[in-house]
């Protein structure tokens, strides 16, 4: 009844395009879209309940120390200070929940109790008034002031670039400097908290419910079977919900103790502060070519930041050692142990705003050596990864420069200020985008009625990537039903285990064990009309094998179910999996005030198959705009004092607006990854942002000859490099 | 304290703490969770809605201050059975990822779309007094209070521009 695969092989079969429905790819609306422009749809917070009691999350005042005493507060059901609260938010995937007793304070603005009241109103103005003592203690924040660790495991080197630098023909050496970033999903982090007996049922903005359930049951000291988690819309994730955070176990602790639902929703100051931030970085990017600009050398050295002990740290360089060839290789990673808050996934780690600085760099080198950019990186396209001489499951790097030099009309781009329109120098840029690509075992389950729909399961996630409406497709395309006929249910811990949402493998991921669940299915149909599965043929409602056609209706008299089971495999060593592509920026440069417009942009990506070319396109419009934000806008200012983020509402930690944005354009190339199994499809989610910025930032240069190294380019940085 | 409010063209009575704010007493007292918090503080526009017709942040609004005005939230524009241009629009042109921001931008648009025929003017027109262009820079400017983190601004323009040429609304795209 299951149907078991482990990717060990790459799939040439393409039995998804002999499918004959026909929906698999097509730009069709997103099924449950009319519950979102309706309002219908329930994010967590969104859910209400009989008794419901409110709660509010009070934050530490200080950096470090601990917590001396709790005062009194009139008015309320509890205050909780609780050894079991959480310090800081799960990492994605963690088996266990992460630190816990809020009696010690790690950074500044740490859940250190909640307030629970009958009221919203009277739960926030009594956590205003709660007194807490502390005891403080000194504490470094600053990475500039700690001597960093170097994790031997990420170091790597190969021939002698200081060697290679000093014989180049051209060579760039510079530092970069991206701040902190904040993932600011839209929906703020919330949880609906309900106790049966032993057993608890959370609502909560989660993106991975599976490993969330893991956490909670940790963190609450229970079994994996008294946790029961739904998150059926979640309101934007970016890596921020990839795990627990202080709010759903404060919420279950809460309702536990006064025995009626409690609904905890952080502020978004609260958010900014409890979410885990992308830490700042500080790249040193080396690089030497000779005259016709072929690289002898690569240097990537990053440092970042996290809380001591804390397990993550950005890979900057992750996409570093595979994305271009050179003989001299330095990679070196350095993690600073501080005490800002809490470090981790935030949409694309490592690649954001690694490959954003190393393509910055590569565009310096293009200008030292008087090459141009897209040749520059056509010229040092490795045919096998760098370093270990495996295969790439795909290099579409070539292509995706090509094709989009050609679309964007790139043959027209002129030298920084050359292009003046009004007062505003005009300019193009370059970048290319690359992310790793990987599956993660996940489960679904698919039935099949008699009346003719089928009913997908999975505790999946859509945080607006799509997934419903795709793994809808691939049913209705393996089924052969109209989408109509198709119910998708995710979100819920009573379905099959999936991926969950995050590193952009949800969608082939979980996809597959769609797949292999209707796979399973059509096993059974095969079987009652006689024929071996491969010879069947499911369309529109009916069954053909050969000469004989039935309607499904007929042949399924009682439900059929199936089980789909994807595991990765031997190809996730064998080949160096990444998905691709390039960036394309047009700004205008104000002369007199330093402001940058993004006038266009477009993004040339290849991600295997499209599984839905409208969501797809969606996704990486989403991925391109946090790069615009990256590039102009978006930066978490830490007090140099205590390392307490300044910049923690939406009024300041500008996100892009409907006005930063201009027309954008998205083209996918055609291609299928067989090493990723049967649907041949990569994730998409997260290559739109890997390279965006430094699009911007180069078409920056081009237009006014201004080179901002330390993001985001606001308009004093680039005034200040316009000469008087 | 005891207030009445007029709601999606019903009225309704609901007892709430004198500091709650419109929004809070939608979701939490009325049951229209439709209407989202982003922020709390007037910065996203996830909260928008209609007050006498006028778009509003919802979050910076109390409730009481709404007793003698009509109020519409995004359950009162349409329903899936009968979606408004504007949310038909929407669900074609994918103007949304998550959904969340999406009652909002539909509630600021709809008002939107009223104050351009209305002939108000935004620091994207050509002219203080129109006819205005239903251009991508003007409802850019006049659509920035809404944001949208998954980022669909392209897609949500385009959704605009097209309920409004399918309602024969005044003005052109370029
Ligand atoms: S919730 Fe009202 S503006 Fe953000
Ligand atoms: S659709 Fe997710 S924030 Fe707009």
């Amino acid at each position: 009844m299951t149907r078991h695969l482990k990717v060990d092989a790459p799939d040439n079969e393409s039995r998804v395009d002999q499918m004959a429905q026909g929906v698999l790819g097509m730009p069709i609306n997103r099924i449950e879209g009319h519950h979102k422009v309706t309002g219908s749809a329930t994010y967590a917070a969104d859910a209400g309940a009989e008794g419901m009691a409110y709660g509010v999350l009070v934050q530490a005042a200080i950096p470090a120390g601990r917590v001396a005493e709790i005062g009194d507060v009139p008015g309320v059901l509890a205050v909780i200070h609780d050894p079991r609260m959480l310090r800081r938010a799960a990492q994605g995937m963690a088996t266990e929940g992460p630190p816990a007793g809020p009696q010690q304070i790690d950074f500044m603005g740490q859940a250190v109790a909640l307030v629970v009241a009958e009221t919203l109103e009277g739960a926030q103005a009594a956590a205003h008034a709660l007194r807490v003592r502390y005891e403080a203690y000194q504490v470094p924040v600053d990475p500039d002031a700690v001597d960093p660790e170097l994790p031997e495991d990420k170091q790597s080197s190969s021939g002698d670039l200081d060697a290679a630098m000093r014989k180049a023909a051209f060579t760039v050496d510079n530092v970069w400097h991206t701040p902190s970033h904040a993932a600011a999903a839209m929906e703020p982090h919330a949880a609906v908290a309900q106790w049966a007996g032993d057993c608890v049922t959370i609502r909560a903005g989660l993106q991975m419910l599976g490993s969330s359930r893991e956490q909670i049951a940790d963190a609450l000291g229970i079994d994996e079977g008294q946790v029961r988690l739904l998150a059926p819309y979640v309101g934007g994730g970016f890596g921020s919900k990839l795990g627990i955070n202080a709010e759903s176990v404060a919420a279950a602790i809460a309702s536990k103790q006064l025995g009626r639902p409690v609904k905890v929703v952080m502020s978004r100051p609260q958010v900014f502060d409890l979410a885990h931030r992308r830490s700042e970085t500080t790249q040193r990017v080396r690089l030497s070519c000779d005259t016709n600009g072929v690289l002898s050398g690569i240097g990537h050295e990053a440092l970042v930041s996290n809380l001591p002990e804390a397990e993550f740290s950005e890979p900057v360089t992750q996409a570093t050692p595979f994305t271009y060839q050179a003989a001299h290789r330095q990679i070196v990673h350095k993690v600073a142990r501080i005490h800002r808050s809490c470090a981790g996934s935030v949409r694309a780690p490592g690649e954001a705003v690694g490959v954003t600085v190393f393509e910055c760099a590569l565009d310096e080198l293009a200008d030292a050596a008087g090459i141009d950019p897209v040749e520059l990186r056509l010229r040092n396209i490795p045919e096998t990864e760098p370093g270990t001489g495996r295969p790439f499951s795909s290099h579409k790097l070539a292509e995706a420069l090509r094709d989009g030099a050609q679309r964007f009309g790139w043959a027209d781009r002129l030298t920084p200020r050359a292009r003046i329109e009004g007062e505003w120098y005009v300019g193009m840029g370059v970048a290319a985008a690359v992310r790793v690509n990987s599956l993660i075992e996940s489960r679904a389950k698919v039935t099949l009625t008699p009346q003719g729909r089928a009913t997908v399961e999975t505790d999946m996630t859509d945080i607006g990537t799509g997934t419903y409406t795709i793994l809808g497709q691939i049913a209705a395309e393996t089924l052969g039903l109209d989408i109509g006929y198709v119910d998708v249910r995710l979100g819920d811990t009573d379905f099959p285990r999936a991926s969950g949402s995050g590193g952009s493998f949800g969608a082939a991921s979980s996809g597959t064990s769609v797949y292999l669940a209707c796979v399973e299915i059509r096993d059974q149909i095969a079987a009652r009309m006689g024929c071996a599965e491969a010879d069947l043929t499911l369309q529109d409602s009916t069954a053909r094998c050969g000469n004989i056609v039935r309607r499904l209706g007929d042949i399924v008299t009682s439900p059929l179910a199936g089980n789909g089971h994807l595991e990765p495999g031997k190809t996730e060593d064998s080949v160096r999996q990444a998905t691709w592509g390039s960036h394309w920026a047009e700004v205008a440069v104000n002369r007199w005030t330093g402001e940058t417009r993004v006038r266009r942009m477009l993004g040339v990506f290849a991600c295997g198959r499209v599984l839905n070319h409208k969501t797809a396109r969606s996704q990486c419009l989403g991925g391109m705009t946090f790069g615009i934000g990256m590039a102009l806008t978006e930066a978490m200012e830490h007090d140099p004092r205590d390392g307490h983020i300044v910049t923690r509402d939406l009024a300041e930690y500008h996100i892009p607006c409907h006005a930063d944005v201009p027309p954008m354009e998205v083209h996918f190339l055609t291609e299928r990854d067989a090493y990723v199994g049967p649907l041949q499809a990569k994730g998409l989610g997260e290559l739109g942002i890997c390279g965006a910025g430094a699009a911007v930032l180069n078409a920056i240069h081009n237009a006014c000859g201004v080179r901002v190294r330390s993001l985001p380019a606001t308009p004093d940085k680039i005034i200040a490099g316009l000469d008087p | 304290m005891q207030i009445s409010l007029h709601i999606n063209g019903s009225l309704r009575d609901v007892y709430v703490d004198p500091r709650t704010t419109l929004i809070d007493a939608l979701r939490d007292h009325l049951g229209l969770t439709g209407t989202k918090k982003g922020c709390d503080h007037g910065q996203c526009g996830a909260c928008t809605v209609l007050v006498d017709g006028r778009r509003i942040n919802a979050c910076l609004t109390l409730a009481c201050m709404a007793q003698d005005s009509e109020v519409t939230t995004i359950e009162g524009l349409g329903t899936s059975d009968a979606l408004s241009p504007l949310q038909t629009q929407f669900l074609n042109d994918d103007g949304f990822q998550c959904g969340f921001c999406t009652p909002g931008q539909i509630c600021s648009a709809t008002a939107m779309l009223g104050e351009m025929a209305a002939g108000w003017p935004s620091h994207a027109s050509d002219s203080l007094s129109g006819p205005f262009l239903l251009s991508h820079a003007e409802i850019a400017e006049r659509m920035s209070g809404n944001l949208c983190r998954c980022a669909a601004y392209s897609n949500i323009i385009e959704a605009i521009q097209n309920a409004a040429h399918a309602e024969g609304s005044s003005g052109d795209a370029p």
